[in-house]
Parts: structure tokens; sequence; C-alpha cells
């Protein structure tokens, strides 16, 4: 992946000018790469790095295997984007393995998520089976520590 | 039978270590540290942990009880994995079985060396401004140090002239120290050869600390050792402590002609025994997919680079472009303090630690050493601040 794609995936505020320090271009070069990006849907978006565990909300989340039987046109893409205009559904990707299709669910409780696996997404023609986990605990989530450990000292001058 | 008087204690000690005087950087520490929020860009190791990997294998070594003593050389596979490494990298080609020693870091190494080859009144070159310990460590050894100044308006090179002025029939050896610390700067290939064809017609021995090979931004980085005729006279000192962010794990070695490392290894076999086994046992893993484990932060280094000498430009303190390691030495002089009066002053009103440039030698005069091995958000908000003190001096 490009250096400047990088940057923006680690810390997608980082501002144009210290972006240009840091690559040693200049600052109109650096915007203008960002906006081809986002022009070219390389960039899809930018978004905070929640961790819903310090929140104070009962959210759950729940993985969802997915088997399904691909169309004869159109493969897995039908159904798949189907699926994907839930809006319960945060994340869906197509698998290797066992089962075709991995789901990011979220509900406001359990209960949620359950009728939402029962009246709709195992009701979709073409869905043969479904196989819900929970979420319990987010240790580290696209790369960043939910758990914040406490700075190993270093001594202040050395040589 | 008579009592003669008792001495003090302080007259018990040896007098070439009694008059040593202490690192300039020790002062400095001590008022550093007595403060509270302070930014410091005064620190001469990497910000970031051991990678996980080398960590976790180091733990497993303890889970086995692998913790005996090694052979004196070192783990006979650590040695191996490091003429590997070696050749590929930078086409060095020593033989695991006697020509590489594991020290206890860099620092074990180039007392080693020197304590093997120097005998009284034998003179060692050297350049300034450089790390705080090559003089200290010549002197010890009973060695003469004869020091170069290298400037920032040669770019801190070290010129073939410049070494051949101070050869005298005492010379016993030429160190050297690219990618330097604290001036960043590296050699390049021309005045590379110089120094090894006139190390060829002096006959001298090269001690070269590679600490900072990898840690190279510009190009590649070649190693005097490698040039033709310089392997049966050259003593490579490299390790683990700044690529691999190992310093605490204190492990370096030496690479050398059989004898030498052989002499080498009797000084080290009676005082260390050997390095630390767990340290060795990261080591391995630390030479496994090397140029992998160290990529991300050589990356993150360069970022910072970048952006410190960017910022030190910009608010008008000129700076030598750092081609390697971790510092830039910015000139502080045309504010009209000294170099500790702007660490000083600089630390009492805007909380950020640098290096008086004159800990590095008498030469660094005038400048001070930021070292960019501190986070991003850390150098940013240090830049601000040094802005700002250097616009209410200006």
């Amino acid at each position: 992946m490009d250096e400047l794609l990088k940057l923006l995936k680690e810390n997608a505020r980082e501002t144009p000018e210290n972006l240009a320090r840091m690559l040693n271009q200049s600052v109109e070069e650096i915007q203008r790469r960002i906006q081809d990006y986002e022009k070219r849907g390389v960039i899809r978006g930018y978004q905070a790095v929640v961790n819903r565990d310090a929140l104070d909300s009962d959210l759950v989340t729940a993985v969802i295997e997915v088997k399904v039987t691909p169309e004869r046109e159109g493969g897995f893409n039908h159904i798949a984007k189907r699926i994907s205009k839930f809006e319960e559904v945060s994340s869906l990707y197509l698998m290797s393995g066992t089962f075709d299709l991995l789901l990011f669910v979220s509900g406001r409780d359990l209960k949620e998520v359950a009728w939402f696996v029962a009246e709709k997404l195992a009701t979709i023609p073409g869905v043969l089976s479904t196989a819900t986990h929970f979420m319990l605990k987010t240790y580290k989530a696209d790369g960043v520590y939910m758990d914040v450990e406490d700075d190993v000292e270093r001594l202040k001058v050395t040589p | 039978m008579m009592l003669s008087a008792s001495k003090s204690p302080l007259d018990r000690v040896a007098a070439h270590v009694r008059d040593m005087p202490p690192s300039g950087i020790r002062d400095f520490f001590e008022i550093v540290s007595t403060m509270k929020d302070v930014i410091s860009l005064g620190i001469g190791e990497p910000d970031f942990a051991s990678p996980w990997k080398i960590r976790e294998s180091a733990i497993y070594s303890l889970e086995r009880g692998v913790t005996h003593y090694t052979s004196n050389l070192g783990l006979l596979s650590l040695r191996k994995a490091i003429a590997g490494y070696l050749g590929q990298t930078y086409q060095l080609d020593y033989n695991p079985a006697d020509e590489i020693l594991v020290t206890v870091g860099v620092s074990e190494g180039l007392d080693l060396a020197l304590r093997a080859i120097l005998e009284p009144g034998d003179e060692v070159i050297y350049h300034e401004p450089c790390y705080v310990s090559y003089n200290p460590l010549i002197s010890f050894a009973h060695g003469v140090p004869v020091g170069v100044v290298t400037t920032a308006e040669d770019d801190f090179r070290l010129t073939r002239e410049a070494v051949e002025a101070k050869i005298t029939p005492k010379t016993k050896a030429l160190l050297l120290n690219f990618p330097n610390n604290p001036t960043g700067a590296a050699l390049g290939e021309k005045d590379l050869h110089a120094l090894a064809a006139l190390a060829v017609e002096h006959d001298l021995l090269v001690i070269t600390d590679e600490i900072y090979a990898e840690l190279t931004y510009e190009g590649t980085h070649t190693s005097i050792a490698s040039l033709p005729g310089m392997k049966d006279r050259t003593l490579f000192l490299h390790g683990f402590s700044k690529a691999w962010a190992m310093t605490g794990l204190r492990l370096g070695y030496a690479c050398g002609p059989k004898a030498l490392v052989g002499a080498m290894m009797k000084i080290h076999q009676y005082s260390m025994l050997c390095a630390p086994i767990t340290s060795q046992e990261a080591g391995l893993e630390a030479l496994r997919n090397p140029a992998d484990t160290i990529a991300g932060m050589k990356d993150e280094y360069r970022r910072r680079r970048n952006y410190i000498t960017s910022c030190l430009e910009d608010m008008g303190l000129p700076c030598v472009f750092p081609r390697g390691a971790f510092y830039a030495f910015p000139r502080v002089a045309e504010l009209g303090l000294s170099s500790k009066e702007f660490a000083l002053k600089l630390l009492d009103e805007e909380k950020v630690a640098v290096v008086p440039g004159t800990a590095f030698g008498a030469c660094g005069k005038g400048f001070v050493r930021c070292s960019y091995a501190t986070s991003m958000d850390e150098i940013k908000e240090a830049m601000v601040r040094m802005a700002r003190f250097v616009k209410r001096l200006a």
C-alpha cells in the first residue's frame, strides 16, 4: 500500500500540512492525491475507531456465517448485495471454506439480532443456513488496541 | 610494623579513571529527570518496544528453561544467522566458527576491541562530534584519543585529508561511526574508498561502529569492511539495539579476522563469559526475515526525520539533512546562546529536552541534538514549542 494511504489508514485526521512534511511533498500535492483517491473510490470514507466497551450501551454485535446457493447468473453477488442492504449489517464478506458469507450484524440487544436472523436473513430465498456468534469483548479492531497499556518508562536523556 | 596512613576512598581510584570527567549528558539528565511533563528529544534509543515476535521468542526460551551459559563466542546458531545476514545485506563474509563474537551491545564490543589492540601510548583517531563513549573508552584502555573535527559546512563528512593530518607513528587505529550519532551523517562511497585507501597506506586497523547501518534513509549502506583489502584490517561492530529496538536487551557482535576476534574473546571470556542467553535467543528471532521486521520502524523514522528537519528549517534552525540514524543536529549558535544555555532555557521555558552539542565533543559547540526516536505526536508538540521559543529569542 502506498505510504500516504497507510498514514491515512492509521490516522485519517492527519492534516495535509503534516503529511506533506512527513512525506517530503508539497501540501498541494498531498491534497491532490487525497482527492484523487476519493474520486477513484480507493478511499471510501473516514471513521472514528470507537471502543464500544467503553460506552454505556447494550449494543451487541454478532458474527454470522451464512451458507447460500449461488445463482446461475451473478454467482454470489446478487444475494450478497441484497443482504448488505439491511442496515443491521455493518460488514459483509465472501469467504472461502465451509460457509460462503460472513456478516457483522449489530443490534440494540440479543433479541433484536436474533429476530433479524430468524425473520430477515434466514428467510431470504437462497440462504441455506446460518450460524450466529455473539461478540463478547473487543481487544483489537482494525489494528487499534482497545485497552491502553501504561507507558513503559524510558530514561529521559540517553547518549 | 608501621601503620601507613589510611588512603581516602577516592585515592584508591586509579588516576586515569578518577581524572575522567563524567559524561556531559549525565548532568543534563539529572536536571531533566527532576522535571515533569517534559517532551524529550534527548533520548538515544527507539521509542518502540522490541517487535512482539522477538519478545515472544525470548519468553518462549525462558519457558523452555533456556537459562544457561552459552559458548563464549555466543550461540553458534546465532553466529550463523549473523554471518548469513551480513553476507546478504552488506556483502560481508565472516566465518561463524571463529570470526564472529557475540557481545553485550556494541559498547562491549568496542571496549574489547580497544583493550585487545592498545598498548599504553597508542593513538586512536576518531571523529567528532561523536558518541560519548569513544574518547573515554580509548583512555580507559590506556590509549590516546585523537579527535578529528567534522563540520556542518562539510556535511559532517570525514575526509581522508582530515584523518591523514592526525596520523603519527603511534597511530594504531581509526575508529569510524557512520551513520553517525549525533549528526545523522553517512559516509559517501568516495570518502569511504579514500579512507580505506588511507588505512591501507598507513597500515591502520579500522574499527567501525555501524550500529545505525539499517537506519540509512538515502541510498544503501556500505560497510568499509566490505571494500577490497579491508576485511583483514577491520573490526566490524554491530548489534540489535537500534534498528530492531532492542537496546535494553544489550546484544551486539564483533566481526573481524580470527586473530583479532580471538584476542577479544579472551578478554570477553574472563570478564563477561557470554552475552545473556535470553537476548541471544531474541537475536535469533530478530534475524528471521530481518528486513520485514524493521521496515515499519524504519519508514516511521524516515517520516519523522522529514517532519523534524522541515520544521527546524522553517523556524530558522538550519540542519544538515540527516541521511541516517535518528538524530537531527541543528545549529543554534545564531540565537546568541551557547548549546548548553539554549538547551537549559528551552527546557525551562518550554519543557522540551534536547542535548547540547558539546556533549558529543567540543566541536559540537553551537549545535543541539534532537532525537526523533520519539512518537510523532510528541515531535509535533515539541516542534510547536521550539518554534515559539526560537521566535521569542530572535
